[in-house]
Order: structure tokens, then sequence, then C-alpha cells
């Protein structure tokens, strides 16, 4: 039992309280909405910042609650959770604001507001599972509260792609179920460890183990967008801008991610996952969905759309730095996981703006778009360019340690996945970039209505510029202690023992 | 007690009609003051046995409470209270006056059958909880409800007469219906198995077992919310739990070949049920088939017999009961307001009720077997213990019914999401039948949290060691 047992309960309950309460406010209590929205998610900063600096500190923080004979519900916060968790939260405080101002005036904002905070808790659950068990858990209530918001437009296209999504995770749910319980029966214990858990099965259960990683990865894969379980994502664009940044940045697609990431360390380890032999496939899996969503989104003429395949691509390189199997790719991996957040939501935060603020939803609408909205799409260059992986933004750390790592790994041929997709990245972003800079505007934009003649509103335009700043910071000072890199460098040394 | 109280609550009701509904709630709530009075009792003292009038087995009556008693004596207790509520905001003075007398007739039959000690005092509170649940659906009116109470009315009595059959073939062999003597002098000779089946084969018809479910979607669909809610939550469950007591402990076998048959007909009833519960084009018809989908997942426990096994389809039983009651409560209200109940046209009706429809949601998340809820706790427990057994097919068949669950549930939420147009009629559904509804739901959602607890109360008196003795003797030999 550690000192601070109740900590983690309560980053847990720092935006859980505040949904249900929004869910019984009326719609009209707009002022009471926004400030428990802003209120949870100032204490969840505040209590995460406490937990870094404790765990630094050699502290531990521990919730364990018995759930099941033999299985108790733990949240544990280790270097790997601290990493996402501080990512959710940052971006959590950053989209509520966004959303407060995006959704200003649209109906059923109660229902949204509460989802939203509830799908945070699971997403923070997720971050914070000390066992398999609490990780699926926190998993399948991810699906539950992000569908909502999937549909929460209410058009025809919109419960369709609430379909779609409900059936790759429900069927995805289901796989991971099936890994887990069997995992259970043949190991009797979820718990993660360093290094893993299942060594001792080695020789014997060979098949089994691999049969259950086939399933463990694929029901994570659908969220991660693996090719080729990822058809749902461009899909769930309909959804409205903030939940779309969310879901590409933090919540579903990173959630999937950072289970195979789970997977792989804490319950295989990656001794036991290359002796398998599991990993070689799973990085070349990978391989295939980075360039695959590469040339698919040079082909979408909605912006959203292009963001979605280029999200497929880029988080795949999360889990190809994991499956490279050796320490510094891992390095790369782990730290693009909170760099493509934070760059990708600077990109969804934009293509909102230009859909809220001029109607533009489609890549060739938007010429000549950077002389009315110059913020805006300052943001997105900034945001643009590090996914492209130039230097000194935030892409270009991940992806040169990416490179570095797969090298030392032996393993060449990532390098041309690498190349060859930063090539497709720029073919992608810099005509749009072309478009919104240097072409003339095709007609004249709506008078602006703000004061100042800024271009849009307050609460839309501070949370592009902030994250984009922030994906600069990232690169620029990525060697700082306590910096998402050094961070990273901390967890593959636990992992590799170096 | 407890079958005294509402034995006389019903008679109090069809005496004095004026005042049913306080009688009625009245009579509800001491019910279930007993029932958690007996919870104490037995946390005390561990299982009881009570003989009536001091006659003691095997010529007069006795009571039996153990961990499985005393959990289904709960969970009446519950989804009978919160139905009580229910009934008195749903019904006009006219339908209580015949809806009372006859739910407490049920109610005590529920009671006596989940405390006899014996078979042929299961025989009779099972026939009594049969007539009392046709009159209940044919309290709807309507042909079409009472064409199904008939229907249901025939299947009932033969399903008795079979189970009576059985019973007289059994005494006949060893002159006594009391479980625990019958469990000691029980052989293995051809007029015992030929009583098992009847027995079997006529509860099996009562508990709507694939293919033997024909009856149960009609009569559950016609009846009124709160009536389709009490059939689906708690008397198909009556049927079940005798047949549980007979395999567990007069007949405890290991796995053997009616284990694997009747495994065998769970899977299928999961997987029929729930392809044709995702067919339906009206919300309560889904609702009856799911039903039948998720008694499938009790009979799965039959083939592995394990400990865990047993302890998991009870903790479904459980949450099903909670659950598929407000779920029902939430069509009721639906139906209530919207004046009908196509799936593709709730949208208008499901905003302007968001607590019932939060209420089918959260029904809907322990229906499926979502974490946290009880019916997760339930789905876990049964595929560990198959995978723990190695027989992964049933595991598989779990899966794809929870995924079915998952396909026929979203399809009634999707709709609610759609825009439709914000009307302001006036509301007859009242923040009462709202709530309760809720508050069933979330109960399934606590079962979820309270697990360890309540395995440990199933525990009282072992019900399940027999069986898993057996199982340890067939693994030995």
């Amino acid at each position: 039992m550690s000192e601070y047992f109740e900590l983690p309960l309560l980053i847990l309950a720092s935006s859980m309280i505040p949904g249900l309460i929004i869910f019984m406010l009326p719609e009209e209590a707009v002022r009471t909405r926004i400030a428990l929205n802003m209120s949870g998610a100032l204490i969840k900063v505040m209590l995460v910042g406490f937990v870094i600096w404790g765990v630094s500190n050699g502290q531990q923080y521990e919730t364990r609650l018995p759930f099941l004979p033999g299985l108790d519900l733990v949240l544990k916060a280790d270097a790997l959770s601290i990493l996402f968790i501080t990512l959710s939260t940052v971006l959590w405080l950053v989209t509520t604001v966004y959303a407060i101002g995006y959704l200003e005036n649209s109906p059923h904002r109660s229902r949204f507001f509460g989802f939203f905070s509830l799908c945070v808790t699971a997403t923070v659950g997720i971050a914070l599972a000390g066992n398999l068990i609490t990780f699926v858990l926190f998993y399948e209530l991810l699906t539950l509260t992000t569908y909502p918001l999937i549909v929460h437009r209410g058009t025809e296209e919109a419960r369709q792609a609430g379909r779609t999504y409900l059936i790759h995770t429900m069927f995805g749910g289901a796989l991971l179920l099936l890994g887990t319980v069997w995992l259970y029966s043949l190991t009797g214990t979820l718990e993660f460890t360093q290094r893993g858990f299942v060594s001792g099965l080695l020789p014997d259960h060979d098949n089994s183990l691999i049969i259950i990683f086939v399933l463990l990865i694929a029901g994570l894969g659908v969220k991660a967008a693996l090719v080729p379980l990822h058809s749902w994502l461009p899909r769930a664009m309909v959804a409205p801008a903030p939940v779309s940044a969310l879901l590409h940045a933090v919540a579903v697609v990173k959630a999937g991610a950072f289970g195979i990431v789970r997977v792989i360390y804490d319950v295989y380890g990656i001794e036991v996952a290359s002796t398998l032999g599991v990993t070689l496939p799973l990085a070349i899996v990978a391989a295939i969905t980075v360039i695959y969503g590469s040339v698919r989104a040079l082909f979408q003429d909605d912006l959203k759309r292009r963001l979605a395949f280029s999200t497929i691509s880029q988080v795949s390189y999360i889990t190809l730095g994991i499956a490279v199997a050796g320490p510094i790719a891992t390095i790369g991996g782990l730290v693009h996981l909170v760099h493509q957040g934070m760059m990708k939501i600077t990109l969804f935060f934009c293509a909102g703006n230009l859909a809220e603020t001029l109607g533009i939803h489609k890549v060739s609408e938007m010429d000549g778009v950077g002389r009315r909205m110059p913020l805006t799409m300052a943001a997105f260059t900034l945001g643009a360019f590090g996914m492209m992986g130039a230097p000194p933004l935030a892409g270009f750390v991940s992806k040169w340690y990416l490179g570095l790592g797969a090298l030392d790994a032996g393993q060449d041929w990532v390098i041309f996945i690498l190349a060859g997709s930063s090539l497709l990245n720029a073919m992608y972003f810099l005509p749009i970039l072309h478009r919104a800079w240097f072409r003339e505007p095709m007609h004249e934009w709506p008078a602006t209505h703000y004061l100042w003649r800024r271009e849009t509103a307050w609460a839309l335009l501070l949370p592009p510029l902030f994250t984009a700043f922030l994906s600069l910071l990232l690169g620029l000072l990525a060697s700082l202690p306590y910096s998402p890199l050094e961070w990273a460098r901390f967890i593959t040394s636990l992992q590799y023992a170096l | 007690m407890l079958i005294v109280l509402p034995l006389i609550g019903t008679l109090l009701c069809f005496l004095l009609p004026r005042q049913v509904k306080a009688l009625g709630l009245m009579t509800a709530l001491a019910i279930a003051a007993s029932a958690v009075a007996l919870l104490w009792q037995l946390l005390q003292q561990g299982a009881m046995r009570y003989s009536v009038g001091g006659w003691g087995a095997p010529l007069g009556i006795d009571l039996y409470a153990d961990g499985l008693s005393l959990l289904m004596l709960l969970i009446t207790a519950t989804v009978g209270l919160a139905i009580s509520i229910y009934a008195n905001a749903a019904f006009k003075l006219d339908k209580l006056v015949h809806f009372w007398p006859l739910w407490l007739l049920l109610w005590t039959a529920l009671n006596a059958l989940f405390l006899s000690a014996d078979l042929f005092n299961l025989y009779v509170s099972l026939e009594l909880l049969g007539l009392s649940a046709v009159a209940l659906v044919a309290l709807a009116g309507g042909s079409a409800a009472l064409g199904a109470a008939m229907r249901y009315l025939l299947v009932s009595l033969l399903g008795s007469m079979l189970y009576l059959l059985g019973l007289a073939l059994l005494y006949h062999s060893f002159a006594s219906v009391d479980i625990a003597i019958l469990a000691q002098r029980m052989e293995s000779t051809p007029a015992v198995w030929a009583a098992m089946a009847l027995m079997t084969v006529g509860l099996l018809l009562k508990t709507a077992l694939f293919p033997l479910h024909f009856w149960l979607p009609p009569a559950h669909a016609n009846a009124p919310a709160a009536v389709s809610a009490l059939l689906s939550a708690l008397v198909v469950k009556g049927s079940f739990y005798i047949l549980l007591r007979l395999w567990l402990e007069v007949f405890p076998l290991s796995h053997a070949a009616p284990g694997q048959l009747l495994g065998l007909l769970g899977a299928a009833a999961i997987l029929w049920g729930g392809v044709q519960a995702l067919r339906q084009t009206r919300l309560k018809m889904l609702i009856a088939y799911s039903t039948v989908s998720q008694l499938g997942y009790l009979f799965i426990a039959f083939p592995l017999a394990t400990t865990m096994a047993w302890k998991g389809a009870m903790y479904l039983l459980l949450s099903h009961a909670l659950a598929k009651s407000a779920m029902f409560l939430a069509a009721g209200n639906l139906l209530l307001f919207g004046g009908h109940d196509r799936i593709t046209q709730l949208d208008r009706v499901a905003q302007r009720l968001p607590l019932t429809l939060a209420a089918f949601a959260l029904a809907g998340v322990s229906i499926i077997g979502l974490p946290i809820s009880g019916g997760f706790i339930g789905k876990w427990l049964l595929l560990t213990a198959a995978m723990q057994s190695g027989e992964w097919g049933w595991a598989v068949v779990m899966i794809l019914g929870s995924l079915l669950a998952a396909a026929y549930i979203f399809k009634v939420i999707g709709y609610a999401f759609t825009q439709a147009e914000v009307t302001h009629e006036a509301c007859e559904v009242s923040k009462t039948m709202g709530a309760t509804a809720f508050v069933l739901a979330l109960a399934a959602i606590v079962l979820g949290l309270i697990a360890p607890w309540l395995l440990a109360l199933m525990d009282i008196a072992e019900p399940f060691a027999m069986s898993s003795a057996a199982l340890n003797a067939g693994a030995a030999a």
C-alpha cells in the first residue's frame, strides 16, 4: 500500500464528477457548465503536475480496489502512464476551451460536454491502468463515451459513421477480451510488469502466446487504425471539430497505440516478443499503414478527411518504433506519442476554425485563406511542417530517433519507409500551404464581426496558437529535463535495463 | 414470513380494492424489508432450515435458505419493489385493482419457490407462478394479448405436467421428495433418468430455452410494460432456479452428455435469439428476443460445471433481472409517450425522455456485457471458466452473443441521436416512471462494482460444492 492511495482516483474524479453533473444541467446553464468544465480541467492539470513531481522523486502512486476474486482494479502512475496522462490532461484543457467556443449556441450541449468529460476520464483511466483488466475496462468505456460524440450532429451520415465506428470497435473489444481471458487462464495474473509477465510460459505455450498476441494487437489495432482495420476513422470525421481533434490526438487512436506499447512492454516484454518472432510482422503492418495512409491522404479533397488519413499514417510511427525493437527506435516511437498529438490537434483546430468561420471544408476552397486568417494558417503551417519532419519542430525529433533506431537495430528498410512517408507528407501538405498563402482568393470573404478585426473568436484562435507554440518548443527544447524526449529515454532505459 | 406476507397482501388487496395502491406498496416494502432481514440472519448464522409447524422432513414442509436462494429473494425484492412503484404510477385504478392481487400472488409463488426444500412444494409454487403470470399477461386486454396469454397458459400447464410426472417417478423410486434426502439416495437407474428427463424438459419449456422459446416473445411483448418486466426478469428465472437445484443437488453430474446438450441448446439460443432480436422492427419484440438470447448464457454453465461457471451464470442471472426489467420499463415509457414502438421512429420520443433513454442505455451496457456492469462480471467469470477448462468453443459463442447484443442495442440507441423536430405535446410519462427504470439500470451497473461481496454471499452453504466435487471425481476417474 502506498502513501498516496487516493491520488489516481482523484485524477479520474476530476473529470468524471463534472461530467456527471453536467448531464443534469439544463441546456441554458452555460456559465455553470463552463465553470465546471474549466475547474475540472485545471484541477486535473494540477494533480498531474503533482504526480509528475512525485514520480520523478521516486514516489509510488497506486490505487487498488477489489474487483473480482483474484483480480483487482489497479490504477498506477508509472513512467509510461505519466507520458500519456500528461498529454491527455494538457490537451483536454486546451480542447475544452476550444469546444466551448466552437459549440456556442448549438443544441444538446449538456449531452456533449457530459460525454466529453467522461471520454477524458476513460482516456486517463487507460493511461493509469495497472493491469490488463483495468485497461480493458476503460478501453470499452472509451468506446461507449465516444460514440455519442461521433453521432452528435444527429444526421443520417453521422448515424452511419457511428455505426461503422461501433462495428469496428466492438469487434476489436471482443478480440481484446478474448485474448485477455485466455492470457488470464494461462498465467493467473494480468498485472503489468516491467519487461512482461509471460516469460515463465515460454517454451511450452509458444503457439498460444502468439495467438493471444495477435488477438490483443488486433483488438488494439482497431482503435490505433492499423491497416486494414482503419476504415472507421475517416468516416468518423462527421463529428464536430473538437471531437475529431481529441479523437485523433489523444483519446481513441492514441489509446490503441498506447495499448500496443503496454502489451509489448509490460505484458510480453520486448525480449519475449522478439523471441516469439511477433515484432517483425507487426513492424511490417505498421510500415504498410504508414505508407498507405499517406498515399490515401494525397487524394482527399475534404480537409478533415485528408488529416484523418494523415493520422492513420502518423500514429503507426509509434507502433513502428516499438516493433522495430531497439532502444533508440523505442525512444522515437514513445516521444511521437506526444509529438504527434500536439501537432495533429493543432491541425484539427485550424481545420475547425476554417469551417466555423468561413465555411471552408475542402482543400480546393482554401485559395488565399492565409490573408483572411493569418494566425490560424500560421499555426497550421507549423503543424504541417512538423508532420513532414522539418527541423527544428517536434516531428523532426521523433523521426530522427526512429531512423537512428532502425539503423541501430539493423532494420535498414525502415529508413526508406520514413523517407517515403516524409516525401508523401510534403506532397499532401505543401499544396495546401501554397494555396493558402500564395493564391488569390476566389471570392470575397464574409466580413469579420469580432472586436478589433480579429479573424475569429478568442476561444477558437488561442488553442491552436498555444499547441503550435508547444510543438515548436517540444522540438527546440527536446533535451531539457522533463521534456517528453527525456521522459521517453527514461522509460526506455527501464525497459531495456540500460 | 416471506411467503405469508405477500399472501396476506393478496387477500387484503382483493378485499379492499379502493385502498389497493397503498396496501400494495406497503406489502411490497414489508417483503423487501424481510428479505433484507433474511440477509442479515444468513450472514450471522449461515444456511437456515425451517420446518413449518414443527413437522420436519420427510413428513412436513421444510423451508431452506442458502446463498443461492437468498440472492434470488433479494433480487426479487429489488425488482419487485421498483416495479410496484412503477405500476402504481403507470396503471389507472381499474387496472390496479386486478394488478396488485395477481402480482402479490406471483410474488408469493416466487418466494415460496426460492425457499422450498422439497420438490413437491416446488411444483405447487411453480404452478401458482405460471397461473398468476398468465393472468397478468391477459391484463393488457386486446386480442393479441389474449392470444399470447392463451398460448402461455397451455405451455405453462404442459411444463408443469411434465414436471409432475417426473416427480411422481422419483417419489415412486425413493419415497421422498425432499431435496436433501433425494440427494443422499440418488442412484443411476432408468427410472431416474426418465424422471430427470421429464422434469428437465418441463422446466426448459417454462424457462423458454431454445427451441422451446416460441411462446416467450409474444407473451412478453404484448403484456403491459410492468408485467413484461416481471416476466422477463423474474418468472423465467423461477423455473431456471428449480433446474439449477435439480442438477446441482439432486442429480449432480460431471460434464456428461446431458450437460453438453443443455450447453449446446444454450449456445443455439444465444445466437438464434440474438439474430432474431436484430431482425425485429418493434422495440418490445426486440427486447423479448434479447431475453431468449440472454437465457442461453445461463445454460453455458451446465457443460462447464465448475464453481466459477455456476457463479458466472448466477451473476448473469441477477444482472439480467435488473437490466431487463429496466429495459422493459424504459420501452414502456417510450411506447406510452410515442404511441408506438417502431424502432426507426423513436428519435422524437427519445429526445423528450432523456432519463428513460439513459436507463435503456445503461441497461444495454449490462446486457451486452460491457464494463462496468454486472453483465461484464458474469461474462468474465463464464469466459474464464470456459478457457480454464480449455473449451474455448463456448467462449467464442459467448463473445459472438455479445457482439449480437451490441448490434441490436445500438440499433435502438443510434436512432435516439438523430435530429427530430422538438415537439411540445403533453407528457403522460411521469417522473417516477423514468426514475424507476433508471434506478434499476443503475443497479445493474452497480452489480459490476460489488462483485467480491456478492460472490461471497453465493458461497453461504456452498450450493455449488456438490457439482464441483462430482466434476473433480469425474476428472480423477
